[in-house]
């Protein structure tokens, strides 16, 4: 037995030996399973909070902004958007890798946290995985809409069609399109699995019928039965296995975009490792700016998600900031060893060109910011790490501005140089995915247990069929 | 001794309820010993080494799902070979299509493979599983409903040949299970 509580109850002195073992509970005020169930449940059972009609007045009328621009983009044409000669890829392609970035944490705390048992991820994964699939559907809505012609995009499907032609599938953005595409299917699938056994207990506390239709619907009959978890766990396990390399290849092929290209300031082989770390640095940014508002708002939560949990992603973001950061001094490095005139040119142009603003911004927000993190007093005190992770939030997103936009108003005869400027619909558009995230966020808080409730029992030191024997 | 459901259909098996993990896991090592065949533990949460106790093997989900997989594989080889070399041939950057350009397919294989495997994932998992289904007739029972909440539970199956209502309750008492109850069908 390695936990406290099991060798309390033995009424032994700890030895020497017990001492090292000990580790730091995850669930704090030895709540029971009882307590999980009945706290988690009673978010999605009780009453609708005034502050949850309040943030919905927010976010709906700016994901109806979103809707309503995207139908006046479809309707007049992608001319709406700043989107010109020479920087044909824009806020659309910005905002699309910004988003789809961000859905990569909940991934990582869903599958490769899994996988190497880090057992703290259990109370943190189910929030994380929801802001996944939202974020990717936020980030979807960019490459389906900015080809124009809209009901064109089903050619981008490898069905036969009525000109013979097919798909080039050596070209990086249909890998795009099958990466990303697998990527939410995946996400949804692991996500709906990690739900059923939650979606069952709420099916069994329902009182009113439709509630307990609705769920026990969604709860698909689940039983408990060791002989369902035993399949059950199987393809938990099998679903994090194949989920760790989907992430890492999904931002690594939005890469290849880029890097398959022969764009000076693209055309890099460290593009995928520092895509797919800048992605976990700025996803874990979004799960604490999520995470830490909703638990401020149920306090009990810190039980759950205890300052050790805040801590420990912290250390993640420190590490992905400085993986970045790394990555950012090496391209510098390599643009001034590859000797080649154009590749130093656009690396020169990105720092002290017009656009030397988002240059800096970036460099500040994601390599300087997360430094902070090596003092334990701004990982642990809340407020501090909350406004800390802003500077990631923002950080990324000046990233891709800086890649694309800042790479192509340069091209390699001055004749076709030109400047980007948004239009106020990508300015709007962009705001409103924002009111579409919060918007499909607040509903998953109001209807679905955000903290996964099984998984957190699994973890008390009661769920041990050990628990209180001697040690053996 | 209790009965739930409809006391004139047949009956489904026998349940009784547990406190903790341990005595469950306890129990089960138990059942497994005196030879019973249908009958299973159910709990809020997956026990580590239940499987064990319950004498089971590990699930054939992961070759299922090596299968399925390769499906997916295959399905993409098919796919992207058989447009881009035999229905549209296509000739980019200057390079042919045969299996020294395979790099350049990768990706789609790659992904492919992924999502055929999770779909063979979490479907065979449900069918394994007999799920989804709307009732069963151990939600007959009432105190079942803690399952899910902190409350572990054993039923022994009717089907089970060494089935007799006498025994299996006196037998689960004897582990230390408690609101033994007989389950009816609907």
């Amino acid at each position: 037995m390695s936990n406290p509580t099991a060798t309390a109850e033995h009424n032994e002195p700890p030895t020497a030996e017990d001492k090292q073992l000990v580790r730091p509970p995850l669930v704090l005020n030895q709540r029971t399973m009882g307590w999980i169930s009945s706290y988690i449940s009673s978010i999605v059972e009780g009453k609708t909070p005034t502050w949850w009609y309040v943030s919905m007045a927010f976010t709906i009328p700016l994901t109806l902004l979103c809707l309503a621009l995207l139908a006046y983009l479809i309707s007049t044409g992608v001319g709406v958007w700043g989107n010109n000669h020479p920087v044909g890829w824009a806020w659309d392609i910005t905002n699309f890798v910004f988003w789809i970035g961000i859905g990569h944490a909940g991934t990582l705390i869903s599958a490769i946290l899994f996988l190497t048992r880090q057992k703290w991820r259990t109370s943190i994964n189910r929030a994380a995985e929801a802001m996944t699939l939202f974020a990717v559907v936020c980030a979807g809505i960019y490459p389906a809409l900015h080809v124009g012609r809209v009901w064109m995009a089903w050619w981008l499907a490898p069905v036969p069609n009525a000109n013979a032609i097919w798909q080039n599938f050596r070209s990086p953005l249909l890998w795009d399109v099958f990466a990303v595409s697998t990527y939410f299917t995946v996400s949804v699938l692991f996500w709906y699995t990690g739900l059923i056994p939650d979606l069952a207990t709420l099916r069994d506390r329902c009182t009113t019928k439709i509630r307990k239709f609705i769920y026990g619907v969604l709860a698909l009959g689940w039983r408990g039965g060791n002989r369902q978890w035993r399949h059950y766990e199987m393809a938990y396990l099998i679903l994090a296995g194949l989920s760790t390399p989907l992430v890492l290849s999904v931002h690594s092929v939005v890469s290849f975009d880029f890097a398959t290209s022969v764009v000076p300031g693209w055309h890099t082989t460290i593009f995928p490792p520092y895509f797919v770390a800048g992605a976990i640095f700025g996803g874990f940014a979004m799960v604490l700016t999520i995470m830490i508002p909703a638990c401020a708002i149920y306090k009990p939560l810190h039980d759950l998600v205890t300052v050790n949990h805040v801590d420990k992603m912290c250390k993640i973001i420190l590490l992905t900031g400085s993986i970045v950061g790394y990555a950012y001094l090496m391209e510098l490095f390599i643009a001034w060893y590859s000797a080649n005139p154009y590749e130093r040119a656009a690396f020169w142009y990105r720092a002290f060109g017009p656009y030397w603003w988002a240059y800096w911004s970036m460099m500040f927000c994601n390599v300087v910011s997360p430094q902070f993190f090596w003092f334990k007093f701004f990982r642990t005190h809340l407020v501090w790490v909350w406004i800390i992770v802003q500077f990631p939030n923002m950080g990324m997103w000046f990233e891709r501005f800086v890649i694309i936009a800042t790479t192509l108003t340069r091209d390699f005869t001055p004749s076709a140089w030109g400047m980007f400027h948004p239009t106020w619909v990508d300015i709007c558009t962009f705001i409103g995915t924002f009111g579409l995230f919060g918007t499909l966020f607040l509903l998953f808080i109001r209807f679905l247990p955000m903290i996964c409730m099984f998984e957190v029992k699994a973890v008390l030191p009661e769920a041990d069929p050990h628990h209180g024997e001697a040690h053996h | 001794m209790n009965a739930v459901g409809n006391t004139s259909a047949p009956v489904y098996g026998i349940a009784a309820e547990f406190q903790c993990a341990r005595d469950l896991y306890h129990a089960a090592q138990k059942i497994r010993d005196a030879g019973f065949q249908k009958w299973d533990v159910f709990s809020p949460f997956p026990i580590h080494g239940m499987d064990e106790a319950m004498g089971m093997k590990r699930s054939i989900l992961g070759k299922v799902v090596f299968l399925g997989g390769l499906t997916g594989f295959l399905t993409a080889v098919t796919l992207e070979f058989g447009t881009s070399s035999f229905l549209y041939p296509l000739i980019v950057a200057g390079k042919p299509t045969n299996l020294f350009t395979v790099p350049a397919f990768f990706p789609i294989m790659f992904e492919l493979t992924i999502l055929l495997s999770a779909f063979t994932a979490v479907f065979g998992m449900l069918l394994m599983n007999g799920l989804p289904r709307l009732n069963h007739q151990l939600f007959n029972w009432d105190r079942f409903k803690l399952v899910t909440e902190d409350k572990f539970f054993v039923a022994i199956e009717a089907k089970d040949p060494q089935f007799s209502s006498r025994s299996v309750s006196d037998f689960l008492e004897s582990l230390g299970g408690t609101h033994i109850t007989t389950i009816h069908g609907d």
